[in-house]
């Protein structure tokens, strides 16, 4: 399933032509994305970026993950719900084990440089300690 | 005086282009760009003279020692020290203030003392003195600024208690540009027999520094934001201070005598420069101090101003956009935000017009908390830049509210 909505992502991004349409989508992807309960915005579920401040909140039924994220700049929360998208209500093993050859597959790292500024590497990390964390409990 | 377009023409970076659109680099408080002659210098260095300093009898070793000390008597010149002996050689600000930070706290400072900075500090002249302070048992206090980002002068009787024994200040602020009363706090300080550091990192290749005129005790600052190669910087202390502080690091050269038993250390300023200095560095930065020379450091004063105030006119004219950072008194530096927007989201999109701002808290978390906001949008400005470049970093401004407002 993962890998599924991962190429259903590729799909769409490959549509854009130039850099402003793939930033303008972010934003839109980074509007669409409900905001985190306030209670979830803690210290211990903060990402500390370099930039901006990000917030990633998992939860585990027992069977899935759920992931809700927010960020105070929009194309950092943009990038927060495409891999939120990507992860949500999957099972800690299949996360664990899912192929991260999409990310560069977007094209995306052309446009944001794989460094700590904008947390995508980052909050990768996060979801996947989440998903081990689970894992364990499960 | 020299013609900015033929001064712009000596910066071969400057010609290069980014995402197919002319470099338009605005980032130059972090580091500025270095004019063709400096990079020759390292060149040349390289190919013609490297050798070990100091110790070598034969040709290379004397060459190289002559033109690495012609750089320190070079520097004495030009912010007018006393004697080269009080020109330190340094990775740069950030190891000349741990320097002193680490050997002066060792010597003078015990529990219960006070170190004074003030609100508007780079991280490395904080971080530095709570190291040092934590080590001794001693504090950091904090002069207190304003919204626009003056310095509350009235609260500094009071803070220079008998407790302070040092106070380290910028000269210019990296995130708002506030050119601080440096002589008035030095002189307020002494007074109290306090002494003072002030860190020139953003002011050295805007203004003219005059160490002896300002009477500070010690003076600090990089070669790589004056036009010159990364990893060289200089410390400036008075002598009284630097034969009385103990070493920073041990290693070869800065030593007299060695045995197992005990070492003698050298006189200054070798003391203080342990280990194989970064001699092509300090070369290059001594083509870069004449290459300010040559252009001028009153046109490049005046140009860096001239910048600033066109820069901030076309900010207000432009509406939406907050300064932050009015002081009257500014250089070089003009920090401001979107209306909403996060400065991440616009860097992002001001990228992509080929314009190198800084967006971030710019090493100064203190003063973002302060004003409470997230980081600020910077451009900062070096005597290559021109009134069309911020021309060029306003049309992506009004892209940047187009797509986040």
């Amino acid at each position: 399933m993962i890998q599924e909505k991962a190429a259903q992502l590729i799909d769409e991004f490959s549509m854009f032509d130039d850099w402003m349409d793939k930033y303008n989508y972010l934003i839109e992807l980074g509007k669409s994305l409900p905001s985190i309960d306030e209670k979830y915005k803690t210290d211990e579920n903060i990402i500390k970026g370099c930039q901006s401040r990000v917030w990633l909140h998992a939860s585990f039924d027992g069977d899935k993950v759920s992931f809700t994220g927010d960020s105070d700049a929009i194309i950092t929360k943009g990038i927060a719900a495409l891999l939120i998208r990507v992860f949500n209500e999957e099972a800690p093993a299949e996360i664990l084990n899912a192929d991260l050859g999409f990310v560069d597959q977007l094209g995306l790292k052309e446009h944001l440089s794989p460094t700590r500024s904008n947390g995508l590497v980052s909050m990768i990390k996060q979801i996947r300690f989440y998903a081990l964390a689970f894992q364990a409990k499960a | 005086m020299a013609d900015l377009k033929e001064i712009r023409s000596q910066f071969p970076i400057l010609k290069r282009k980014v995402y197919d659109k002319p470099l338009v680099y605005l980032d130059n408080a972090a580091t500025n760009q270095k004019p063709e002659r400096v990079i020759k210098a390292l060149d040349t260095y390289y190919r013609d003279q490297n050798s070990n300093i100091h110790r070598g009898v034969h040709y290379l070793s004397q060459n190289a020692t002559t033109a690495y000390e012609n750089v320190r008597e070079k520097i004495r010149a030009f912010i007018n020290a006393p004697s080269s002996k009080e020109i330190i050689f340094t990775r740069g600000t950030t190891e000349a203030i741990n320097l002193v930070a680490s050997s002066f706290c060792r010597k003078y400072v015990r529990e219960g003392d006070e170190i004074l900075v003030s609100a508007m500090e780079h991280h490395s002249n904080i971080v530095p003195w709570q190291m040092a302070c934590e080590a001794q048992g001693a504090k950091l206090k904090v002069i207190p600024m304003n919204l626009e980002g003056d310095l509350l002068m009235e609260t500094l009787p009071q803070l220079l208690s008998e407790k302070v024994k040092l106070v380290a200040i910028a000269h210019v602020s990296n995130a708002l540009g506030t050119i601080n009363p440096v002589k008035d706090i030095i002189d307020a300080a002494h007074e109290k027999g306090i002494p003072v550091l002030i860190d020139g990192a953003q002011a050295v290749a805007h203004l003219k520094v005059d160490v002896q005129d300002l009477d500070c005790d010690f003076y600090c600052f990089s070669g790589h934001k004056m036009y010159g190669p990364m990893g060289v910087g200089v410390l400036y202390g008075k002598e009284k201070y630097l034969n009385e502080l103990p070493p920073y690091q041990g290693g070869g050269e800065m030593i007299s005598e060695v045995s197992f038993e005990k070492t003698t250390y050298n006189e200054l300023p070798f003391k203080f420069e342990a280990g194989t200095p970064n001699v092509g560095d300090v070369i290059g930065l001594g083509e870069a101090i004449r290459f300010i020379q040559d252009t001028g450091i009153d046109l490049i004063a005046q140009t860096g101003e001239e910048l600033v105030k066109y820069c901030e006119k076309r900010l207000l004219e432009e509406g939406g956009i907050t300064l932050i950072g009015t002081a009257e008194n500014k250089s070089g530096v003009v920090s401001f935000l979107i209306d909403n927007v996060h400065p991440y989201d616009a860097g992002t999109i001001i990228d992509r017009f080929g314009v190198a701002v800084r967006t971030g808290h710019h090493c100064a978390q203190p003063v973002m908390d302060y004003f409470k906001i997230p980081g600020t949008i910077r451009a900062s400005f070096s005597v290559y830049n021109t009134k069309e470049e911020i021309d060029t970093l306003l049309v992506a401004i009004r892209k940047v509210k187009a797509m986040f407002c």
